[in-house]
């Protein structure tokens, strides 16, 4: 079984000039969760400044997948991770690498929004208090509040706790405690499915904006989502025929392509809705 | 024809009967149970308020057929001795807590820590006054603030620990995965995260444990004795000494035959439920401001 992962560099629409970097290769070989093998053989090239969304049905390993990247996974117990995931020039799951460095470098957004138990302002200095930033605390908070637009709704009450937010708020203040220090790259599982519509179109509006400057791959069990914000989608399906509950990628693409023309005929009849 | 429906409320009838009742009945008994609280709280105030005066605060106790006198060393010998329990059960309480609800939860030592808490928390006072009596005033010769400050620890300790390990565990679990998801180490993750979220929980445990504490007597007859004098004079030698103490005083001078001391006992009984009420308010001042 071969997942044909589409070679796109030719077909990228030509408004987006910026020359396609691949920031990070993940080439993932195998996952298990103890004996359970929960994904296999998918290669995952992540391009740089684009919005890269995982779709697919539920327990395909979608989640298993993106929290493999900032190495997440290695609090669950027993979680295994074979395969190679290439970042900066360097293997994240070589021996040498400290995985809490690694998490300092690619920042991750929840489903579930978890701001700290602390003010909104010490919520968004977290990070750059915990890499020492030596400078201006007043001016980053500012800025990675205005990029997660939220300053105007939280700037005459900054000494508030985080928590005392609405849920779209407490999102948004999650993004902006992600981007403070500048991480490269920014993970996001499923960041809108505990939103209503409103806010979930404020943090969609927003992930188009950061990816002038970060790097983003966003989980969605929404497909219309993954079409207003993803340049590229990446389809996750589960194989049972093998007795297990295996997820693969079945196939990637620019967004547009993917839905317009699906390589792979479940690529098909899942955007059709014919399985989810 | 149909009968329009009657809406208006009708007591005669015994459903509505009943649950009328029934919620005075609960009303009662809540407005019984502060019965007991305001009650105390006046008779306190009736015969112990009158002696409120400075002279309370700064004198020294009356000798048997003294005028006037106060509770100065009393109430300074409380507060040093539920400071030096303070010191001793607070950070092995928070540290073995955090053991308890972090690191080894399910573990055997976790287990029997756990369950030798909670029973330590069902023992008597007095069991911890006469292991301090053997442990400490035999072995140092000597009755003492030290002696009176670690039976009070060995009181605080479970509560302390306890209530400390469940703050802990209420953190939510998706804030500590965020904390781990910004980099954070696990022991960062602990000490920047979870401890100040859990921050609001393990003062009401540590205030009601002082609270506990300053009130009780057993203990501190076989450890601190009393004292007709000050604590403090020279220099920390004096925590070897007997010490004077408030529930002490308060059982010493109540039997005595003399009124001036009798209207002691009642005034020191009165500072000694404020302090015990200002700890217990404050704590729930510190938990509300949280939500
Ligand atoms: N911590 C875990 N321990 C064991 N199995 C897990 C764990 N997390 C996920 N799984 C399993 O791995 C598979 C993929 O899960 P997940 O990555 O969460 O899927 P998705 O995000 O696509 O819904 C599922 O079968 C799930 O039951
Ligand atoms: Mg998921």
């Amino acid at each position: 079984m071969t997942s044909s992962t589409r070679n796109n560099q030719a077909a990228l629409p030509a408004s987006d000039a910026a020359p396609d970097e691949v920031v990070i290769d993940c080439r993932v070989e195998k996952i298990f969760y103890g004996n359970f093998l929960a994904v296999r053989d998918s290669h995952l090239p992540i391009l740089k400044n684009r919005i890269t969304g995982f779709i697919g049905p539920s327990g395909c390993g979608k989640s298993t997948v993106l929290k493999s990247i900032n190495r997440m996974n290695d609090l669950v117990r027993n979680f295994r991770f074979y395969g190679h995931i290439h970042f900066e020039g360097q293997d994240l799951y070589d021996k040498k690498v400290d995985p809490v460095t690694v998490r300092r470098h690619i920042g991750m957004v929840f489903q579930q929004p978890n701001p700290f138990s602390m003010s909104i302002y010490e919520n968004v200095a977290f990070g750059l208090r915990l890499n020492r930033y030596r400078g201006d605390y007043d001016a980053r908070v500012e800025e990675a509040l205005r990029r997660a637009a939220l300053w105007d709704e939280v700037k005459d009450k900054l000494r508030n706790n985080g928590m005392s937010l609405s849920g779209g708020q407490q999102q948004r203040l999650c993004i902006a405690r992600a981007i403070a220090t500048r991480p490269p790259v920014l993970l996001m599982d499923e960041p809108c499915s505990a939103l209503d519509p409103i806010a979930t179109r404020q943090v969609e509006e927003l992930m188009v904006e950061l990816k002038k400057d970060y790097t983003l791959v966003i989980v969605t069990h929404n497909m219309q989502q993954a079409q207003r914000v993803a340049d590229r989608t990446a389809f996750f399906s589960v194989d049972i025929t093998r007795g297990g509950r295996t997820g693969y990628l079945v196939e990637m693409g620019e967004t547009t392509e993917l839905f317009a023309n699906p390589g792979e005929e479940l690529t098909r009849e899942y955007l059709s809705g014919q399985f989810s | 024809m149909k009968a329009t429906p009657d809406f208006t409320r009708n007591l005669t009838e015994p459903r509505a009967l009943k649950s009328f009742i029934l919620s005075t009945l609960t009303v009662a008994c809540t407005l019984l149970a502060c019965v007991p609280l305001f009650s105390v709280l006046y008779v306190l105030v009736i015969r112990g308020g009158k002696r409120f005066s400075l002279e309370l605060f700064t004198a020294l106790p009356p000798t048997a057929l003294d005028t006037g006198g106060g509770i100065g060393n009393a109430i300074v010998g409380t507060l040093v001795m539920v400071g030096i329990a303070s010191l001793i059960a607070v950070p092995f309480g928070i540290l073995a807590a955090i053991f308890l609800a972090e690191f080894g939860q399910d573990t055997r030592i976790a287990t029997i820590a756990r369950f030798s808490a909670k029973t330590m928390t069902g023992i008597p006072s007095i069991l911890a006054g006469v292991f301090a009596y053997a442990a400490v005033v035999m072995v140092t010769g000597t009755y003492s603030a030290v002696a009176g400050g670690i039976a009070l620890s060995l009181l605080m300790l479970p509560t302390v620990m306890l209530t400390a390990e469940e703050s802990i565990r209420m953190v939510p679990r998706i804030m500590r995965e965020a904390a781990v998801g910004m980099g954070c180490t696990p022991s960062q993750v602990m000490w920047k995260v979870t401890l100040p979220a859990a921050m609001p929980g393990m003062i009401t445990g540590v205030m009601l444990a002082v609270a506990r504490a300053a009130g009780e007597t057993a203990p501190l007859l076989f450890t601190a004795l009393f004292s007709d004098y000050w604590i403090f004079q020279g220099g920390a030698g004096d925590l070897m000494e007997p010490t004077a103490s408030l529930a002490v005083l308060i059982y010493n001078f109540s039997g005595m035959p003399f009124e001036n001391q009798i209207e002691l006992a009642w005034a020191a009984s009165l500072v000694l439920v404020l302090m015990v009420l200002f700890l217990n308010i404050t704590s729930r001042l510190i938990s509300q401001r949280k939500r």
